[in-house]
């Protein structure tokens, strides 16, 4: 059973849970941005719950099924058509074989994931099928004409046929931040929390770039590099936060100031290029 | 050591000096302790990094319990990873009037002592050696290069390394190696590991591509 790739819009990736405790070789996690939307995929197609999925930039993506199965679409919500008509988000979407199903532009978020019932099964990479941008392991991204192996039915079945869960944000997006490891760096430790961000449109899999600062450090010292997580807000010269996402490095020389929560980084992991930004202490 | 926070799914463990780092980073992975994910060293910390929902204050306490045994860092039975040099690089020089060594001098410096892998990171493969001869150390280039060859063996602050692929970088470079630092198709694809004990072996240019 294969999946014919017809088009892939701005860019299409192969995603799951990530590489995780390989920092001893130089190898971060990566794995779904929005990991929760990824991993509701999966529990409505009851795959096994680490199961590959496409993570889909900006929608753009068709795809052919040469038989039929049942995937799902989740996280920002592209207007999905099969064959030409219109089906729902966050749903069982039956596809008989040679059906296309096409993903429209969203109007918000910026990820939206095509689950398949037996999950991609490309082989795996360290344990994983995600491709990391940072460190360039995994799949290569999806092209015209890729063809996707999809794994074996699951045994489970599907329960539910669709998920009532909140879309990505449109207008302001508020993140609970724990502040620190090196909160103390700031000159005015209010101002992250006082300050309305704009994401600018530089960001990737890597990191958010936020401006509507600068925020200001006490003094310029260099810090020695430490371990980064998912979610730090860390502050490179000049003052412009970055908000580390799926891809971030291993560490970094510069502080971070907060970090947020870890079940909020899937939402920053939806925020489009131009959308406010405001983190509430948590 | 300082307990720092970190967001609500891991810590970030402060300590003095880059040897009581490389052994907590022991430590915490010998411990096998429940829910942690990933373990972090770096010079001067440890990032331990949880399942979400992990209890943090109960994690900060059994790492502050954990023995630690610096002795342990280090893979001394094992014979050292020898990679083989040829000395021929852009910041030799600069090296040498940096630490007032002749370039023989840094060369004989660089390969006398045998260095050991504190930690990764920067990229798969790109292993911190540590350990070496105190005369090399030297500030980063004040100026990173954009693109520094795979196989560059180079000098920055306390540690020596090689680049396992092509990366901007803004170390001293000494010269550059064969050896392949990274292969995902190996097991285990890094060269290094932590622990690994490093010797540096002068060779004359036998065609290693640059």
């Amino acid at each position: 059973m294969t999946l014919t790739v017809l088009a892939t819009g701005p860019r299409a990736l192969l995603q799951d849970e990530g590489r995780p405790g390989l920092a001893a070789i130089g190898v971060g996690r990566s794995g779904a941005a929005d990991r929760a939307s990824w991993a509701l995929g999966n529990r409505l197609l009851a795959n096994d719950r680490g199961a590959a999925s496409v993570e889909v930039l900006l929608g753009g993506l068709r795809l052919r099924a040469e038989r039929a199965v049942v995937v799902a679409v989740t996280g920002a919500p592209a207007p999905a058509l099969v064959d030409g008509k219109p089906v729902g988000h966050n749903a069982l979407l039956p596809l008989r074989a040679g059906a296309v199903l096409a993903l429209g532009t969203p109007d918000r978020g910026l990820r939206t994931y095509l689950a398949v019932r037996g999950g991609i099964a490309v082989d795996e990479v360290l344990g994983s099928r995600s491709t990391d941008t940072l460190s360039g392991i995994g799949p290569p991204p999806l092209a015209d004409g890729t063809v996707l192996p999809v794994g074996p039915e699951p045994r489970e079945l599907p329960l539910v046929d669709i998920a009532p869960v909140a879309l990505p944000e449109a207008g302001v997006v508020t993140l609970r931040v724990v502040p620190g490891p090196r909160d103390d760096q700031l000159a005015d430790p209010d101002a992250l929390f006082a300050t309305t961000w704009t994401a600018s449109d530089r960001g990737d899999r890597v990191g958010v770039r936020l401006t509507g600062g600068p925020l200001r450090r006490r003094d310029d010292s260099e810090l020695p590099s430490e371990g980064l997580v998912r979610g730090a807000i860390q502050l490179p010269p000049g003052g412009e936060p970055v908000l580390f996402l799926a891809d971030h490095p291993l560490t970094g020389g510069y502080p971070v100031v907060g970090v947020v929560r870890d079940a909020d980084v899937d939402r920053a992991a939806q925020i489009r290029p131009g959308q406010p930004v405001r983190f509430r202490p948590a | 050591m300082r307990a720092l926070p970190c967001g609500d799914a891991a810590v970030l463990f402060e300590v003095g000096t880059l040897d009581e780092a490389v052994a907590l980073a022991a430590a915490v992975r010998a411990g096998q302790l429940p829910r942690v994910v990933d373990v972090v060293p770096a010079a001067r910390t440890v990032l331990v990094v949880t399942e979400p929902g992990t209890d943090l204050a109960a994690l900060r306490r059994t790492v502050a319990g954990l023995p630690l045994d610096a002795a342990a860092t280090a893979r001394g039975d094992a014979a050292p990873v020898e990679i083989p040099v040829v000395y021929d690089g852009p910041d030799l020089d600069e090296v040498a009037s940096l630490t007032g060594l002749s370039p023989a001098g840094v060369v004989a410096a660089h390969t006398g002592t045998p260095w050991r892998v504190a930690f990764a990171g920067f990229a798969p493969g790109f292993a911190y050696l540590v350990g070496g001869d105190p005369r090399l150390r030297v500030p980063r280039r004040a100026e990173p290069r954009t693109s520094v060859p795979a196989g560059s063996v180079g000098l920055a602050g306390e540690f020596s390394g090689v680049y396992p692929r092509s990366t901007p970088g803004g170390w001293q470079l000494l010269g550059r190696t064969d050896a392949t630092l990274w292969d995902i198709r190996r097991d285990p694809p890094a060269l290094l590991g932590p622990g690994d004990r490093v010797r540096f072996v002068p060779v004359q240019d036998r065609g290693v591509r640059p």
